[in-house]
């Protein structure tokens, strides 16, 4: 039996970028789509608008996000792992259902389990960079086809609104997945607490391999309250 | 108390990044530093350095309009050299169109949506000629005393070429006061240069539509740049002239991207404190938004046939008025639309354009032939997005030789043919084809047509301009058929929406699914822990 332990597991710094970039993404969703013309709602001139305001906001926030992460070292916490990956999405897939306990402990060192090292990298890596650049080709398409360098001229816009619109897509999935996945934690409510206050109860550290499985049966039915 | 503050802190933490991130990219204050500099630039009108009334030579009694343009030239010795030179003279420009080669084109022998040409109708068409007497092909070109000058150089308003006679003003007691007009010659005014411009195609707007007497007494809302509670600025203020070589072209009768006038040569390519507009002006011409309508004042005609002239009632000619008094049918002319505060169509164009000539083919597989052709797509770096006018209507063509007719519509006197005059198609066609000369298989019948005319002027106040959604929405935009390239608001790929779509509805499910054999099972596990 392990014991539990009150921990700040995430920083001032850490939630208000969560926070800012959760409420960013929303927002920048939300116009994109009326942009996209799926609905109406602000207009469409406000909606341009404010989507420009926000993706301004977010290109602000990613570059004190890479700062943060670069001398904190944080960015160690989304190397990928195989390791219990599959133990993992197991637990997601079957073991969550016996209540089972999580196939990896979080700790300071290892916040993420590996499912989410590898969503989350991607996203870091891939989408959110993709959604960047194809953004600011969209704002500024003149400007490479000032003409000067005939090479980097944009013909074609439709490219940059597809990728744009694919990725958008691809990012309101993982924020509808991901907003259901805090609801699986120790409690339903103890992930969502944990990224509010910064607090949360892990449990104890007693050996340092942080990444091995907890799959002993006397762990089915510990101190776990029950969802 | 203490448990306040970490939600309150939470929220300033969410609220203030946004608050700074507004203030800092809020919309700038406008900064109209360029307008303001082009309003003091033209509020200070143009003073002439010369009173022609003080030259000897212009005070005698002339009695022959060649007298005044002999005198003209006396002092300005090079400039009928010039005019001779000149598209209102020559009536035709040398231009380079792709398949044809080198071109020497113009109202002299193109064909149009209205009257359909002038060759054989020269003796009324050339009221509007800057020349005297251009009856016929005889007419000589190089000879400098049949120039009109002061067609367009009188400044008294009072000069006035006869209907019917060539280009010559009426002559004798009846004809304009000449003393009065050679004495205040001076830069042309709009009015003048109204007398044709606005009165083509036989009244006011009916060939343009952004062109007519409205702009002579309109305000801000009729056209921002001649507003009479504007700067009220002349045609020529933007208009300039280099050795009688005007900037500006028509592509009804143009075809080479050469001494056009731009907005952008006074407003630069940038004008707009938004970024975002800015950057529309690669692919938009400025008149593509700031003119949302044209014809504002006036009716302008939208459509001509031809097929229904010559009708008679009770053995005569008829005329049909609408409740505006616009003319909608005339046995000389056949049946007319009109409309009022039009909206454009639009058009991708790189400023060359091609023309149907007498001497093509009509395609007849096509339904509608194009009496001129406007170049430009999306991917040329060229085009820009810009209005039309698009005159419709139906014109003869002669069915076995598949040419487009230049039939003769006006004459002197009855009985020599002229379709206006004598009510026969047949007769008035062989006149006209005899006169060019072109063959005439004999058998005529009539065609769709369609001339593009880009409207570059009534020019709206800004907060008129065309907004984002008019254009940037799914169905029934303004560039609803500019379908050759990607907008955003209008396009989306089908087959990415759907699977985007996809994506989500299964996301949802998953998690409704996921959700619930949690909660299932969960009830399950406290049922066997409560035993």
């Amino acid at each position: 039996m392990s014991k539990n332990n009150r921990v700040y597991v995430y920083k001032g710094f850490e939630r208000f970028w969560h926070w800012n970039q959760a409420l960013l993404i929303f927002v920048l969703a939300f116009t994109g789509f009326e942009i996209h013309s799926s609905y109406d709602f602000f207009g469409f001139e406000t909606a341009v608008k404010i989507h420009n305001y926000a993706a301004w906001g977010f290109i602000i926030l990613i570059v004190f996000a890479i700062f943060w992460h670069v001398t904190t070292g944080e960015w160690k916490q989304y190397i990928p792992t195989t390791k219990n990956l599959k133990a993992q999405a197991e637990f997601y897939l079957f073991g969550i259902f016996r209540n089972a306990p999580h196939p990896t402990k979080k700790t300071l060192i290892s916040k993420l389990n590996p499912l989410q090292r590898l969503v989350y990298l991607g996203l870091k890596v891939l989408f959110i960079p993709i959604m960047v650049v194809s953004g600011l080709l969209f704002m500024f398409y003149r400007y490479p086809q000032g003409d000067s360098i005939a090479i980097i001229n944009i013909d074609n816009l439709e490219i940059i609104a597809l990728v744009h619109t694919a990725g958008a897509f691809v990012l309101l999935a993982f924020v509808l997945v991901h907003l259901y996945l805090i609801t699986t934690g120790h409690t339903i409510t103890s992930n969502l607490k944990a990224m509010i206050t910064g607090w949360e109860d892990l449990e104890e550290e007693d050996q340092k391999d942080q990444d091995q499985p907890i799959g002993k049966p006397e762990n089915e039915h510990d101190e776990n309250p029950k969802i | 108390m203490k448990s306040y503050t970490k939600p309150i802190t939470f929220f300033l933490a969410i609220v203030a990044p946004l608050l700074i991130v507004t203030l800092v990219l809020r919309e700038p204050e406008p900064d109209h530093e360029l307008l303001n500099a082009l309003r003091a630039k033209y509020a200070v009108k143009r003073k002439p350095g010369v009173d022609h009334s003080k030259f000897e030579i212009l005070q005698k009694n002339f009695t022959n309009p060649h007298e005044i343009t002999a005198a003209c030239l006396s002092c300005h010795t090079e400039r009928g050299e010039e005019l001779m030179n000149s598209a209102h003279f020559t009536w035709e420009r040398e231009a380079f169109i792709p398949g044809r080669g080198v071109t020497y084109l113009g109202k002299k022998n193109l064909v149009n949506n209205f009257c359909t040409g002038v060759q054989s109708n020269e003796g009324s068409c050339m009221k509007c000629h800057a020349g005297y007497g251009w009856n016929d092909k005889s007419f000589d070109f190089s000879n400098p005393y049949n120039i009109d000058c002061v067609v367009c150089h009188d400044n008294t308003g009072t000069y006035e070429k006869a209907s019917g006679a060539a280009g010559y003003p009426k002559m004798g007691p009846e004809g304009p006061d000449f003393k009065a007009i050679v004495a205040s010659v001076g830069q042309p005014k709009s009015a003048g240069c109204g007398t044709c411009h606005f009165g083509g195609g036989g009244g006011n707007n009916v060939k343009h539509g952004d062109l007519e007497l409205g702009l002579l007494t309109g305000g801000r809302d009729v056209d921002v740049h001649m507003a009479v509670d504007g700067l009220n600025m002349n045609c020529v203020d933007c208009h300039t002239a280099e050795n009688h070589k005007m900037k500006g072209r028509y592509y009804a009768v143009s075809s080479s991207n050469t001494q056009r006038l731009n907005c952008e040569d006074c407003h630069t390519e940038t004008p707009h404190q938004q970024n975002i507009l800015n950057e529309h002006s690669i692919k938009v011409a400025c008149q593509t938004c700031h003119i949302p309508v044209y014809a504002k004042v006036n009716a302008t005609k939208m459509y001509w046939d031809w097929a229904t002239a010559t009708r008679k009632k009770d053995g005569k000619e008829f005329e049909v008025l609408d409740e505006d008094g616009n003319i909608v049918y005339t046995s000389i002319k056949g049946d007319f639309v009109w409309d009022k505060m039009v909206k454009p169509e639009y058009l991708w164009f790189n400023g060359t354009a091609d023309h149907h000539l007498l001497t093509d083919k009509v395609d007849t597989s096509q339904n509608i032939l194009k009496i001129n052709t406007l170049f430009g797509e999306y991917r040329d770096r060229d085009s820009k997005i810009i209005p039309v006018k698009v005159h419709r209507g139906r014109q003869p063509y002669d069915a076995e030789n598949l040419t487009i007719i230049q039939a003769k519509l006006w004459d002197k006197d009855k009985g020599k043919g002229a379709l206006w005059l004598d009510l026969d198609w047949e007769r008035s066609i062989e006149e006209g084809m005899a006169y060019i000369p072109l063959p005439y298989s004999g058998k005529h019948s009539f065609i769709k047509t369609e001339m593009f005319m880009p409207v570059n002027h009534m020019v709206s106040p800004a907060a008129e301009a065309v907004t984002c959604k008019e254009c940037h929405t799914r169905d029934n935009g303004r560039l609803a058929g500019l379908t050759d390239f990607y907008m955003p608001g209008r396009d989306r790929n089908r087959t990415l929406d759907l699977a985007g779509q996809l994506l989500l509805i299964l996301s949802f499910l998953g998690i409704v699914v996921h959700s619930a054999i949690r909660a299932l099972s969960s009830r399950k596990h406290n049922t066997i822990q409560s035993h």
